[in-house]
């Protein structure tokens, strides 16, 4: 017996030691897993919406290749890590983390400008829509060119333009302005064109690249647009990430106080839990913004709550005379119907705030979800592990360890 | 052995009337009042601008006059020498903030990049989406919970829980309308949160009505309440210590932190919040259902 409860405990040290220096480890190191949000790292964020040009219709590839484009013209600018996802069905989200100049990022993102081919009497011929791309070439006697490919639709719209403006000029518009206005010289019917007269090699590259990072096949309204400056944002995260720290102390004594011994497993349990919210999170690719983490630190606050529940059954059995082990069991049962079907009715909310929102608040809800999972999941598993390790190991020599009154029976 | 053994449905008029009260002057503060919205609701863009030590506000005026803003609030951040500006105006295009930030640029000629802290800009018609998301998720997660409540425990504790859940989320509004306190999407977080902690405890409790009466022995449906309450106070009262500290160093953090306001605003709604729903789990849902359940008491002696 006596040598039982010697492996018992060694068990007991090993396995928490281990549980929470990996735990501790993995947390302190989150941001090599986790991606910081915006409002922590400095950034901008933008939401377009699509809207077709002209007669077009608005499809999904439409804002698959406007989402190419953006890409390009980000990359230009040279952001790590851009993120440009489509949202609902004519929604594109952009965000540039760690852009410090944000009066140029909000240029050449709000630079999402229409191509249009307009003729002599301010008829739109073509759009972006039709041109499939622009390069910059240099002729026979080396003079600068620009050389245009259409699309099949754009070849045959292109072909009926040359047709009808024969000799005459056709403006290409990047928005309302006039980059370009070639005379047409012959009716070209293989959708391959080249400007030329262009004075410099210089003009003729840039033209290509408008023409190129020009071709939205939609026009993008800004719907909310949200930068922050990377002080701003380092500045928050150090605050938060202190708040937590402290909260996770003094509650972490507040439980050794009040239980004992069993508090200390609730605290072993609890760091466990932020690992374990850490590591979903990451598997997850979750971002962390700060609503998230302020989140995390009220998830702390509540996970604890199993365990209290777990704790004042087993106080109560052991009130009513039980022996320690018998206490831990048949408390822990009675808990737990109160656990899973308040935790169930939290989830319901937390999975409503998940499906229903989008953006900061959709953030809040993933980590709120997580948390009770883990929180269930460690209170479940680890707490109760522990806590017959411990009554096995004869750790607990009295009801006053488990922060109970009145001597072992 | 018990350690309390307070008569909760014998004074829940007290907490009747004392919520009575409190929705009453919640209900005149919204007609009064109303609630602060903030751009995430109304729309319109917000610019943080670290000017200059000592900046005059006539400065900000002048710099906003050409651009017909300078009627629009301004707030000073950091106290009365505080650098920092906070502007407010209506929804401005891309090309307008950029002239705007130039302007201050060229007045402020110190100023660099990094003095652009924040410069938000939110459409209208993501404000009036982010208000139907709100009624949708309440509506959702109301009829979702009612229905869960109901499958586990029976249609008068579902009922019951729901209207404590709604009188939290209520006063949460009235005591924001009351002090005119501005509120923006996280906010929204806030309120959705203290619903399911709230809903949480009160189901804790619920559990312990729900086996009490399983074993009442020769208790009335009023004693198993009362004694249910009493076996779950120090649960209760734990678990919202162990949530108010969190909240309270989240809160203080945030404090410190000059940009966060909307997050001030988040802590402060969750110390509300937890404070509020902690309250209406032991004084309203239960005695609520007791109410409910006074009818069928005779009948429930019976079975």
């Amino acid at each position: 017996m006596k040598r039982r409860a010697k492996t018992s405990s060694s068990i007991f040290i090993i396995i928490s030691l281990l549980l929470v220096v990996a735990s501790v480890l993995f947390v302190s190191h989150w941001q090599m897993f986790l991606k910081k949000g915006l409002d922590l790292e400095g950034g901008v964020y933008v939401l377009f919406e699509a809207k077709p040009v002209g007669d077009d219709d608005l499809d999904h590839d439409a804002i698959q290749r406007a989402m190419t484009i953006i890409r390009n013209r980000i990359d230009e600018l040279g952001v790590v890590e851009p993120t440009i996802q489509p949202e609902g069905e004519r929604r594109i989200r952009v965000e540039l983390p760690g852009i410090e100049d944000q009066a140029q990022a909000m240029e050449v993102i709000g630079k999402t400008a229409l191509l249009t081919f307009v003729g002599p009497e301010g008829d739109v011929l073509l759009t972006g829509k039709d041109l499939k791309t622009a390069h910059f070439m240099r002729g026979r006697r080396s003079e600068p060119l620009v050389s245009l490919e259409f699309n099949p639709e754009g070849k045959d719209k292109f072909a009926e333009a040359t047709e009808k403006y024969l000799g005459k000029p056709i403006a290409i518009l990047l928005d309302d302005e006039v980059i370009s206005a070639p005379t047409v010289q012959n009716v070209i019917t293989e959708g391959n064109a080249m400007i030329t007269n262009i004075p410099s090699a210089e003009e003729a590259s840039n033209l290509a690249l408008l023409l190129r990072s020009g071709a939205l096949p939609v026009e993008l309204e800004e719907l909310e647009t949200r930068s922050v400056g990377p002080v701003l944002g380092e500045n928050a995260l150090k605050l938060s990430l202190t708040a937590g720290l402290i909260g996770l102390a003094v509650v972490a004594a507040f439980m050794l106080f009040y239980y004992k011994f069993a508090g200390l497993i609730a605290d072993i349990s609890l760091i466990v839990y932020l690992g374990l919210v850490f590591l979903i999170l990451s598997a997850l690719k979750a971002t962390l913004t700060l609503p998230g983490i302020a989140g995390l630190i009220l998830s702390i606050g509540m996970a604890v709550d199993a365990n209290v529940l777990i704790f004042e059954r087993i106080k109560e059995e052991l009130d009513g005379g039980r022996t320690v082990f018998t206490a831990i069991n048949t408390g822990f049962d009675r808990a737990l119907r109160a656990i899973i079907d308040s935790n169930i009715t939290t989830v319901i909310a937390a999975l409503v705030l998940f499906i229903v929102t989008t953006g900061t608040v959709r953030g809040f809800a993933v980590v709120l979800l997580v948390g009770i999972f883990s929180s269930v999941l460690s209170a479940i598993y680890l707490t109760r592990y522990l806590l017959r390790l411990a009554a096995r190991s004869q750790m607990i020599k009295s009801n006053a360890y488990l922060g109970a009154r009145g001597a072992t029976k | 052995m018990r350690k309390f053994n307070f008569r909760f449905v014998e004074r829940s008029r007290f907490a009747f009337i004392l919520s009575g009260l409190a929705l009453l002057i919640g209900i005149i503060s919204l007609f009064v009042n109303g609630l602060n919205l903030g751009i995430d609701f109304t729309g319109g863009t917000i610019l943080h601008l670290r000017l200059a030590e000592e900046f005059r506000m006539e400065e900000v005026r002048e710099v906003l006059t050409p651009f017909e803003l300078q009627g629009v609030p301004l707030q000073r951040v950091g106290g009365s020498k505080g650098s920092e500006v906070i502007v407010k105006a209506p929804h401005l295009n891309e090309l307008t903030r950029r002239e705007i930030i130039s302007a201050f640029r060229e007045h402020w000629t110190e100023m660099t990049s990094e003095d652009v802290l924040q410069v938000d800009n939110v459409g209208a018609v993501v404000g009036k989406e982010l208000t139907r998301e709100v009624y949708l998720a309440l509506l959702i997660a109301a009829i979702g919970m009612i229905l869960y409540i109901t499958l586990r425990f029976e249609f008068k504790f579902a009922l019951s829980a729901i209207i404590a859940l709604f009188h939290d989320v209520f006063i949460m509004l009235a005591i924001f309308s009351l002090f005119k306190i501005e509120i923006n999407a996280p906010f929204i977080a806030a309120i959705l949160t203290i619903v399911g902690y709230s809903i949480n405890d009160t189901i804790v409790i619920f559990d312990r009505i729900r086996e009490n009466l399983k074993y009442r022995r020769k208790r009335t449906v009023k004693e198993v309440v009362n004694d249910s309450i009493n076996e779950s106070l120090v649960r209760c009262i734990n678990t919202s210590l162990t949530t108010l500290i969190v909240l309270i160093s989240l809160f203080v953090a945030f404090n410190f932190f000059v940009g966060g306001m909307d997050l001030k605003v988040f802590a402060l709604a969750l110390l509300v919040g937890v404070m509020v729903g902690t309250y209406s789990s032991i004084f309203i849902a239960s005695p609520l259902w007791h109410l409910w359940g006074a009818a069928g008491d005779a009948k429930q002696k019976v079975t």
